[in-house]
């Protein structure tokens, strides 16, 4: 059993067949008896002073219900959106926490920020009568991006947040790498921009609040990542209800990539609005309000510094970072460019000093906060551009370069610099099994061939860490978390041997209910067909903390298996009885306990039945039932980690990029199952080519949104991609029982600095230093232009 | 979306008159560019006259030296038409280099053509081919149809039953995609036709327009080479954040070579 649907079995995914029919149930396909629906009113200023708002039209449009404001939401009390971080200046004071009110009160910060919202008995009623809303904006300067927000003179987002920042921090010893950098042969410096990216989920945010007044009960249907985490917020925070009172369910959720852990305003307002009107209120985002309403990712400016000895040995790194906030702290914006990215600087190298220093900025623009990767994409991207312009004004090859400075197996644990302990990995493994994937030792024929197609060619290459398996509670804490990071799993046998999990984490997308039931199957001897995964409700789940930072398997996963040690535990006690044996005689193995050494046994099915049916049972001293919980903290980040290597083909007369071959070998620990950890990867892997080549958000200077559509902001396709060649070496995690790591994000990690780094690469025969992503047609030809006029004069 | 009254026609005669008299009907076809309009509420028109059932729009047929296809024809259709492989390949990979299969399975010739829209692919073939518009009042000449930004010479309710493209001894067609939209950055139509050769673009400016330099140079060698060296202004190209007027003028310039190297 366990050999072919346990772990390591590539079994087909079992949600799949509700998905593939058709048949999932998304937020928005859930309708209540007597279903009304809320459409919101956005400013279409970036800042703007909310003057006047004139219902009165809207309120007598046939089907409206309400129309509600900043100050209805003021005036009943409602809580502010809270963040769920919160970093220290260098000085040690408190970041500027700004208020963050459901609907915009008296001020509206960025395009997109909800100043009213209409309730009526259909969609297109409300939708019809928003129009109707007079509302009266005094139109003030904006700043939407991070050099404007900056400069001397900029508008202010808050009063209260002087030159715009809302955190100057920094971590590492400054003194120690000054001296680095004092006694090093070569010193490599880069600007850098990480380009600001929206998460674009396939299915849009949604909401539906329903409040029952007989038993003054409230229930809220939503998109989330983390419904637990959403029904505390709005407990103890927005909607202050006590938690009893509240369910949370997030149904079928497709994609999140981390814009769906955030508890957003929507999810409170349409709670208060069925309060408001008595009828179940329903909200759903259409695309072009995602762009203007998800929190968007990435978004920093960035100056590196990295000082080397004469053998190209790293000394020192020394990185200042801009982070763009947007207008509102999002529930895990601060902890992004700060724990989530300084802390990984190190990568996987021996860096004996780093020193960085991260201004977290408000801008007129919507929330940044977590996207795949959150803060190790910018870490990767930054230290990999680094490191090939290392080897390039060295003239040490690229892969000797990372070979001379990678941290060897035998340095494991090995702490960083930036308070990290890696606990295991073999990065020189990867980097092996990645160069053979891309058979690197044949590039210069592929270069040729190329060549003469009139095509240029160019190689990159990232070697890449990440800490993922968020996260050791009290570490986080003490680094300002205002939550706990750890897993709660339930598992319940039934009387006739079959299992229902309950877990805390959520699944929208990554085929949890495959492989939870896998790790069941390899431990109880159960097929996965009489196993069911169920998630994301709080009525029915554990209280956990939801899906994100890759740590469903490494945290999740692991407080399953310590329920089902103690589920296997308590067998064994019945199972001794039932064999007239001793428990220190009985073996669980391959779906059986057995007296050890003879051939009697007891199916574990005939155990669990006795568990239900306790006629002949040791009750005295066990209790009937089979059903366990557990609770896991972990211990610390895991740390996934390896190699990507990217070739591109590049059309000198267009300017056109294309990826010819995506060759990457990871270590993501123990693989469950081994085509969902390819899936997660090649998934990963569009994202980071998407921000490499194809997408960025556009903000001018005021901060106005100039792409927020499918028509002009560009997702990558499966046309542009090319098929991928995907590797692992395993090293197992030291330090959770089913020594996994997680794979949801590497591939978006990875991936980014190895396109640019090949592109770079194709360009350099020519002149072209520097390109910025996304490398789009317009500016691979403006630099080949630029290079070509450079050499010339 | 406001609501509206539906119609769905059988023949010509029967759409022509349900329009009449109604100043806020809109014909409906693909709907590919339409329903974007009317999801976005950018109009709200109080009748649409769907033209899908008529089946007398549907036809591709070869009148002479002319492929005749039906404004009803859809992008895919024309793609893989035999007609209009055998007689203009260009066209037939035109076609099937619209959109997404989604959008070609829908969208229409009679849809682009009346849409006008700058980014489209077909006024390049139109305005090459020396195509001939016709509706049911009249047959337009290209070089009169397109006459600005989403305009043409149609008047209101007048319905374009089909295009009639003289078949060209050579012709095939080059686009450079909006990498978002798909839609034409910049589309370069180059014809040898037994009047002369005709280059269009699409894409880079308020409508298709032709490059009298590149037809210049091209009927004195139809070879890519015959390019070089001949520029087009930026001037009154559009510019936006995917390309500037500069670039597209570039590009104009990479596709017209393109284009008469796949003529070849
Ligand atoms: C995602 C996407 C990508 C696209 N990419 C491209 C592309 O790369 N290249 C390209 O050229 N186009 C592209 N299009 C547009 C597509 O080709 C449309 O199908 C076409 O422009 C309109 O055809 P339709 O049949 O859908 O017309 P509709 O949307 O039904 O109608 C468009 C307009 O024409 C009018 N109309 C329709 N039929 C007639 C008629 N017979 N007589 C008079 N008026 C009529 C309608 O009233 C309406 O005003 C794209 C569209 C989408 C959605």
């Amino acid at each position: 059993m366990s050999s072919a649907q346990g772990i390591g079995a590539s079994i087909k995914r079992k949600e799949d067949r509700r998905f593939l029919l058709g048949k999932g149930q998304y937020t928005d396909d859930i309708t209540l008896p007597d279903q009304s629906y809320a459409v919101l009113i956005r400013s279409p200023y970036a800042a703007a002073l909310i003057k006047k708002i004139d219902a009165a039209a809207a309120l007598a449009a046939p089907g409206v219900l309400a129309v509600l404001t900043g100050d209805d939401v003021a005036a009943d009390g409602l809580g502010g959106i809270p963040c769920g971080w919160a970093v220290k200046n260098k000085d040690g004071s408190n970041m500027v926490e700004p208020p963050h009110p459901g609907l915009a009160h008296g001020k509206a910060r960025h395009v997109g920020d909800p100043v009213a919202m209409v309730v009526a008995s259909s969609k297109a009623l409300a939708k019809a009568a928003a129009k109707l809303v007079d509302i009266d904006y005094d139109v003030l300067p904006g700043c939407g991006r991070l050099p404007e927000a900056t400069a001397e003179g900029a508008p202010l987002v808050w009063d209260q947040a002087p030159g715009n920042v809302c955190f100057d921090w920094h971590i590492g010893d400054a003194a120690l790498t000054d001296a680095a950098f004092a006694k090093a042969a070569h010193v490599v410096e880069l600007d850098l921009v990480n380009n600001r990216v929206a998460p674009n989920a396939m299915e849009p945010r949604a909401a539906n609040g329903h409040y029952a007044a007989a038993n003054d009960h409230y229930t809220l249907y939503t998109t989330s990542q983390n419904p637990h985490l959403t029904r505390l917020l709005l407990a103890a925070f927005t909607l202050h209800v006590s938690e009893h009172k509240l369910r949370v369910i997030a149904p079928d959720v497709g994609g999140g990539f981390g814009s769906k852990i955030f508890h957003y305003a929507e999810e409170l307002l349409v709670l208060w609005a069925s309060r408001r009107v008595g009828r179940p209120v329903k909200w759903t985002a259409d695309r072009s309000e995602a762009f203007i309403s998800d929190a968007h990712g990435r978004d920093h400016i960035s100056k590196a510094q990295l000082a080397m000895d004469k053998d190209g040995k790293f000394l020192g790194l020394r990185v200042h970072t801009l982070a763009n906030m947007g207008a509102y702290l999002s529930t895990f914006a601060p902890a992004v460019p700060t724990y989530l990215y300084a802390t990984l600087l190190s990568g996987p190298y021996d860096f004996p000093a780093i020193y960085a220093e991260v201004k977290a900025i408000f801008t007129n623009t919507v929330a940044v906060d977590a996207y795949r990767g959150a803060g190790r994409p910018e870490a990767t991207y930054l230290l990999e551009r680094l490191v090939e312009k290392a080897a390039r004004e060295t003239g040490i090859d690229r892969v000797e370069l990372r070979r001379r400075n990678l941290i060897q197996p035998s340095q494991f644990p090995y702490q960083t610099q930036v308070a990290l302990q890696y606990d295991i990995g073999d990065y020189q493994a990867t980097l092996d099994l990645a160069l053979a994937k891309i058979d690197y030792a044949g590039y210069a024929q592929r270069h040729a061939a190329s060549a003469a197609n009139g095509k240029l060619r160019g190689i990159g290459m990232s070697t890449y860490i990440e800490a993922c398996g968020i996260a050791p509670s009290a570490l986080v804490g003490a680094l300002g978390a205002r939550a706990g990071l750890y897993e709660a799993a339930n598992v319940r046998i039934h009387p006739t041997g079959s299992v229902t999990v309950f877990t805390g984490t959520h699944s929208h997308g990554q085929g949890h209910e495959t492989t939870f039931a896998q790790l069941i199957a390899d431990r109880l001897g159960v097929s996965t067909d009489n196993v069911e995964i169920v998630h994301g409700d709080t009525d029915r789940i554990p209280f956990g903390m939801g899906t994100y930072g890759s740590r469903s398997a490494s945290v999740g996963g692991s407080a399953i298996v310590k329920a089902l040690d103690k589920i296997v535990d308590k067998g064994k006690k019945i199972a001794a009885h039932l064999l007239e044996a001793s428990v220190a005689d009985i073996e669980f193995r391959d779906g059986a306990y057995r007296v050890v050494g003879t051939d009697r046994q007891k199916a574990f099915g005939e155990v669990a039945f006795a568990a239900y049916v306790p006629h002949n049972y040791p009750i005295d001293t066990v209790e009937p039932g089979l059903e366990e919980s557990a609770f896991y903290d972990p211990k610390n980040f895991t740390f996934p980690g390896g190699t990507h290597f990217v070739e591109v083909e590049i059309d000198p007369e267009t300017g056109v990029v294309e990826v010819v071959d995506v060759a990457i070998a990871d270590d993501v620990g123990v693989i469950i199952n081994p085509m969902i950890v390819d899936g997660q990867a090649h998934g990963g892997l569009a994202q980071g080519i998407g921000q490499a080549l194809y997408e960025e958000v556009q903000y001018d200077a005021d901060g106005q949104l100039s792409n927020g559509s499918y028509m002009t902001y560009c997702m990558p396709r499966a046309a542009d991609l090319p098929m991928f060649k995907v590797g692992n070496h395993v090293t197992a995690c030291t330090h959770n029982p089913l020594g996994v790591k997680g794979v949801g994000e590497v591939g978006a990690i990875g991936v980014p600095p190895a396109v640019i780094n090949a592109v770079l690469d194709a360009l350099a025969p020519l002149g072209v230093k520097d390109i910025s992503m996304p490398a789009t047609p317009e500016k691979v030809w403006r630099a080949i232009a630029a290079a070509k006029q450079g050499k010339g004069a | 979306m406001k609501d509206f009254q539906f119609h769905r026609p059988t023949t010509v005669a029967e759409a022509v008159a349900l329009m009449a008299g109604k100043d806020g009907a809109k014909f409906l076809s693909g709907g590919q560019s339409l329903l974007p309009v009317l999801k976005l509420d950018l109009a709200e028109p109080t009748d649409l006259i769907s033209l899908t059932g008529i089946a007398e729009l549907r036809e591709i047929r070869v009148d002479g030296q002319a492929l005749v296809i039906g404004a009803l024809v859809t992008h895919d259709a024309v793609a893989r038409s035999a007609d209009v492989r055998k007689h203009i390949p260009g066209l037939a990979a035109l076609a099937g280099g619209i959109g997404d299969p989604q959008v070609r399975n829908r969208g229409t010739l009679g849809g682009s053509v009346a849409h006008a829209d700058p980014s489209a692919d077909y006024p390049a073939a139109i305005l090459a081919l020396g195509a001939t518009v016709h509706t049911n009042l009249r047959k337009i000449d290209a070089e009169e149809f397109f006459t600005g930004l989403f305009e043409s010479a149609l008047a209101p309710g007048e319905l374009v039953t089909a295009v009639s493209f003289p078949i060209p001894k050579r012709a095939a067609y080059a686009k450079f995609a909006h990498r978002a939209s798909k839609y034409a950055l910049v589309g370069v139509m180059v014809a040898l036709t037994s009047s002369g050769v005709r280059v269009a673009v699409t894409g880079a400016g308020a409508k298709v327009f032709r490059v009298s330099a590149m037809e210049d140079a091209l009927t004195k060698g139809f070879v890519p080479e015959a390019l070089s060296g001949i520029t087009v202004s930026a001037d009154d190209l559009n510019g936006d954040a995917e390309a500037s007027a500069e670039f597209r003028a570039h590009l104009i310039g990479v596709m017209a070579k393109r284009a008469v190297a796949a003529c070849q």
